[in-house]
């Protein structure tokens, strides 16, 4: 309902003053935050607040014997000399370092399978390569952990075939890597499908030019799709990277049954849990927490600089 | 920027070649995420002894999963059942009141420039990074004051909040809601709230089926906050009651039912699977219009 | 209009950093532990227990006990207006974290659980339990074995009833030996004989089982005559290279590096096979085992026996390897009602028949000595009379033994470390170092003074 007294539309008057025009835009200023406020209230009590109680509980330190009491940046000097951090830290950076290229080369291969209307049949490949990720972690780690058995596993079956215990996916030589294969069969399809989706909106006349000028199916991956495809991958790799630091619940899922081969500090974040729920080391816990989540928040924020930027309108 | 779909009819006239070899090759992809699941369907139509001793890959002497099935269900006064209802009322008010918050924020940030607006953003982007697990204890320890754990609300409240959900509608909803068509709104003094409920949502609707479909599997499959929350296993939902069915097996007192944990796993994927299946069309257009960033 | 929207969002923004303080404050500011034991109304007493019988209410128990479902059926047949819901929320460790993790909360933990005698310490220091002493429980003393009661009255308090005890003892596969012409061992060292006799005849079977198990090692090291743990007040020591324990590591040291172990993890179902088929032909173990094999390994009745414990010079002794008590939780809100229950459970005869005739093995004295219950012939283990060879074990237990106020959490990183020994093959000596080192820091961590 218009009328002439409520704010004028100032393309049609240019001598409207501009007073009218910035209570205008403070209005909308202002209202932006009605829709963020139901988030954001939420987001402070689940995040902000908590975060802000981790870091105090890291500065303090609660004991069987003595109570409560302040230690500073005690718990942080500790962590710098403890094994179990680094030990676990390294695990998962070479965890990292490996798995995530597999995976995304698998998903980036995938989508291009998909997309390269070479494949028949494609919309069957891409709902069951995405199947997995409909699948609970639990359930995964259980499926794969049984299969991995020596019980009644795929494992058990294929070493009685050879004749020889030569399959032991759960043996500590081959146990990062059985992980490894989990997370990857658990998000390959995900991945696959952030991929596939970027390419499906790379624009038709691109490829009628290319194949005028006779590019080969590999050249147009590289000069037309895997370009398009920057933004999508430093979504992807932050994401598996944000993933691969917070590895927790497929060692700790298996571990019930090789407590010597998985420990409990074989991640940092199984050790941040242990510490708070078996050594009652709350305040230790949080430290080690809040040092992971800084860890984490530089290396993704670093690869998110050299990727691309968002485009702020 | 653009979002304009390849026109299939074109490229399939100029390409009609299929290639037998890669389709061959993309079999033993397919295998590798099939496989796992195959073996699940085919265990769980074991009986417990049996899985022992039959071949992994196939069925056993006896197809049970029927009666695997009817086990599941009335096992322990039909647990699973219970931890089913209560998985149902985590994902519905968790996944809804998330997509709503995701929604709003998303259409706030991206239709909207009010101060701060950029500290919401490093703020929720920072939020990602945080690993769940920093935050698991001391919102435990939160909660325990609170008087939250151990009942619904302690997994649910978590469960409200998805960066990645807002980071999606407020793609989306730059290029979905225009700016010109909000701004007539105002000009016909209608309130913002009123032109989101009436005009934007229906604008954003791939978006929010997406953000949907991310939490709704998110809350599903929601385990570690859930394991260290609820004490009561009345309250669990399915992945814990799983896996606590799991550890039932080892121990003093064991009561292996590896065959239950088989059967209600199956049958716990399936709901979610379905999901996928029937609403494949809204979350490819989804995510196609957040994996976009030029 | 303008202006009541703005205020409106800036005074629910006003509000919402308040409630964030006021949350983020209420979670700093130190709580005492909520004492929800004391029960104003009917007083405390032995009568009190008898009256809330009477009155009837509901009660939560965590067991993991076969026998507890029978014990529980036959509470409510006799009280029939109270109603008790048992939960089996895990074995052992399982179970403490979640138990330990409601007292944090200060909700969501039953008003009964079992505790193992090595983890009473940790819970009745952390203020978890309930004093049950102001109900009359100092009266039941005279019924149970000294060792159990020790178990549980810490500190002049009494934290909880004994439910049976664990003296240990070998459980053989009678079968398996005859068909290898393996005599049974009457030393540790003829038990390595007898080990490596077995896995020559047939390298799929093995003496025993063992990938590390924290309660297995402290009770042989028990055994052994060594004393790693040492707690006076809040001065502690632990000393895991003393005579005792050596002697443990190394013998022991010669099965696993020998490969002569199995690796089949404890209480697993591969275990209950192995037990089943002979792959598994030992099990030293507590005197509480015959129920588990009744319940678990019905297919191998009437292959097994009993024998005492090896021992490393041929005089006999014994440790004790699990065996526990109930206790009630401080966070109850029916103190007398949970009391009473447990007082039923642990000291009246009825519980106790239930619990000894599903192959319990009890800590009460009279059980104990009983002639019915010690000349039972077991069916289980082909008519032999098991309970002499158990109750005789119960008085040979090697004395003077203590576990750590942080015994649940020291045998949580067992495996991190002495595991490792298993895992490598190596020297368990070097293993049990490594576990010393981490208990030692987490001591001192926790305000204890150890090895100072």
């Amino acid at each position: 309902m218009t009328t002439t007294s409520t704010v004028p539309d100032a393309r049609a008057n240019p001598e409207v003053p501009p007073v009218k025009l910035e209570v205008r835009r403070q209005r909308r200023n202002w209202q932006g935050w009605a829709f963020v406020a139901p988030f954001m209230a939420v987001f402070a009590l689940v995040f902000i607040a908590p975060l802000a109680f981790a870091i105090y509980l890291s500065l303090y330190r609660r004991q069987m014997i003595g109570g409560n009491t302040f230690v500073g940046l005690e718990n942080y000097s500790q962590l710098l000399s403890d094994a179990s951090f680094w030990s676990g830290l390294s695990r998962v950076l070479l965890f990292l370092v490996i798995q995530v290229p597999i995976m995304l080369i698998l998903a980036l291969a995938a989508a291009f399978a998909i997309d390269s209307a070479r494949l028949h049949a494609a919309s069957f490949f891409r709902l069951m390569i995405f199947l997995p990720y409909a699948v609970p972690a639990v359930v995964a780690v259980l499926m794969w952990g049984f299969i991995y058995g020596d019980e009644f596993g795929l494992a058990a079956n294929l070493n009685d075939f050879l004749g020889s215990k030569v399959v032991t996916p759960l043996s500590q030589k081959w146990i990062l890597a059985s992980i490894g294969n989990i997370v990857t069969w658990e998000f390959v399809g995900y991945n696959m499908l952030l991929f596939y989706s970027t390419l499906t909106t790379i624009p038709g006349d691109l490829f009628e030019a290319a194949e005028l000028d006779g590019a080969g199916a590999f050249r147009v991956i590289r000069s037309i799709k895997l370009p398009a495809l920057r933004g999508s991958l430093v979504i992807a790799t932050i994401f598996s990277i944000i993933g691969s630091f917070q590895l927790f619940n497929e060692p700790n899922i298996l571990r019930p049954l090789i407590k010597n081969v998985i420990t409990s500090d074989y991640t940092p974040n199984m050790y941040a849990y242990n510490l708070a729920f078996a050594g009652q080391q709350h305040n230790y816990s949080a430290t080690v927490a809040i040092v992971m989540g800084v860890i984490t928040a530089v290396i993704a924020y670093v690869v998110q600089l050299r990727g691309s930027r968002m485009e702020e309108r | 920027m653009s979002s304009r779909k390849r026109e299939n009819s074109v490229r399939g006239a100029r390409n009609p070649r299929k290639s037998i070899a890669l389709t061959v090759l993309m079999a033993f992809f397919v295998l590798y995420t099939l496989v796992p699941l195959f073996w699940l369907f085919v265990n769980a139509s074991k009986t417990q002894p049996d899985l022992f001793s039959s071949f992994g890959l196939w069925f056993g002497d006896d197809f049970a999963l029927f009666s695997n099935i009817h086990q599941t269900l009335t096992y322990n006064d039909g647990i699973y059942l219970r931890w089913l209802g209560n998985t149902l009322l985590y994902v519905v008010i968790g996944a809804g009141g998330a997509t709503l918050l995701a929604t709003m924020a998303g259409y706030g940030m991206a239709k909207f420039r009010f101060p701060g607006r950029r500290g919401v953003f490093s703020v929720v982007l920072g939020a990602v990074a945080v690993p769940g697990t920093a935050l698991a204890v001391p919102t435990f320890l939160m909660f325990s004051r609170l008087g939250l754990t151990n009942t619904p609300w302690a997994v649910i409240i978590p469960s409200l909040i998805s960066p990645f959900g807002l980071y999606l509608i407020w793609v989306f909803a730059v290029e979905a809601v225009p700016t010109e068509l909000l701004e007539a709104a105002r000009m016909d003094g209608a309130s913002e709230f009123r032109t989101f409920f009436t005009i934007s949502i229906r604008l954003l609707a791939p978006g929010i089926v997406t953000v949907l479909l991310l939490t709704t599997v998110a809350t599903w499959n929601n385990y570690f906050l859930p394991l260290i929350m609820l004490s009561d296993p009345n309250w669990y939902p399915l992945t814990v009651g799983l896996n606590q069915w799991n550890s039932q097996s080892l121990g003093a007192a064991a009561q292996p039912i590896y065959n239950l944990v088989l059967t209600g796993s199956l049958l716990a994927i399936i709901p979610i699977v379905i999901a996928f299946l029937v609403l494949q069309r809204y979350w490819q257009s989804g995510l196609t219009a957040g994996s976009v960033k030029q | 209009m303008t202006s009541t929207r703005t205020t409106l969002t800036r005074r629910v923004s006003v509000v919402a950093t308040a409630l964030i303080i006021g949350v983020a404050l209420a979670s700093c500011a130190s709580s005492t532990s909520d004492d929800g034991g004391t029960d104003t109304g009917t007083g405390t007493s032995a009568a009190a227990l008898d009256a809330a019988l009477q009155k009837g209410g509901k009660l939560t128990y965590w067991s993991w006990t076969p026998s507890a479902k029978d014990q529980v059926a036959a509470f409510e047949k006799a009280y029939p207006k109270v109603d008790v819901t048992l939960e089996n929320v895990g074995t052992g460790n399982d179970e403490y974290t979640k138990l330990q993790n409601a007292v944090t909360a200060g909700s969501g933990a039953p008003d009964v659980a079992q505790i193992e005698y090595f983890a009473m310490p940790q819970f009745a220091l952390s203020d978890a339990l309930l004093d049950i002493s102001p109900y009359g429980a100092a009266e039941l003393k005279a019924k149970y074995t000294e060792s159990t009661w020790n178990h549980v009255a810490i500190g002049g308090k009494i934290y909880g009833l004994p439910q049976d005890s664990g003296p240990m003892a070998m459980f053989y596969n009678a079968k398996v030996f005859k068909k290898y012409g393996i005599e049974v061992p009457k030393t540790w060292a003829e038990y390595i004989t007898a080990a490596k006799k077995l896995h020559a005849a047939d390298s799929k079977k093995f003496i025993a089982a063992d990938t590390g198990d924290a309660g297995f090692t402290t009770s042989m090291i028990w055994q052994a005559g060594g004393h790693p743990f040492a707690v006076d007040g809040t001065k502690a020591t632990i000393n895991v290279a003393d005579a005792g324990t050596k002697k443990w590591a190394d013998s022991w040291n010669q099965l696993v590096d020998g490969g002569l172990l199995s690796t089949i993890p404890a209480w697993s179902d591969a275990w209950y096979k192995g037990l089943s088929d002979g792959t598994i032909s030992t099990l030293v173990t507590g005197a509480w085992m015959p129920g588990v094999f009744e319940g678990s390994v019905a297919k191998a009745s009437g292959d097994w026996a009993v024998a005492p414990m090896p021992t490393y010079d041929g005089t006999p002794v014994t440790a004790e390897n699990g065996g526990g008590a109930q206790a009630v939780l401080k966070q109850t809100k029916e103190p007398a009602l949970a009391t009473a229950f447990l007082r039923w459970l642990n000291s009246d005869p009825a519980s106790l028949k239930v619990f000894t005739e599903s192959g319990g093995f009890p800590s009460t004295v009279a059980e104990l000595k009983d002639p019915a219950f010690v000349g039972a012939e077991s069916k289980y283990f082909g008519g032999q009379k098991i309970n002499e060879v158990l109750t005789a074990a119960a008085g040979e237990v090697a004395p003077n033994w203590s576990y750590l106020p942080f015994q649940v959490y020291a045998n949580s990183i067992f495996n991190d470390n002495v595991g490792q020994s298993y895992e490598k093959k190596e020297d368990l000596n070097k293993g049990l170092a490594a576990w010393q080192t981490a208990l030692v820091t987490y001591g001192n961590a926790q305000g204890f003074k150890v090895n100072s």
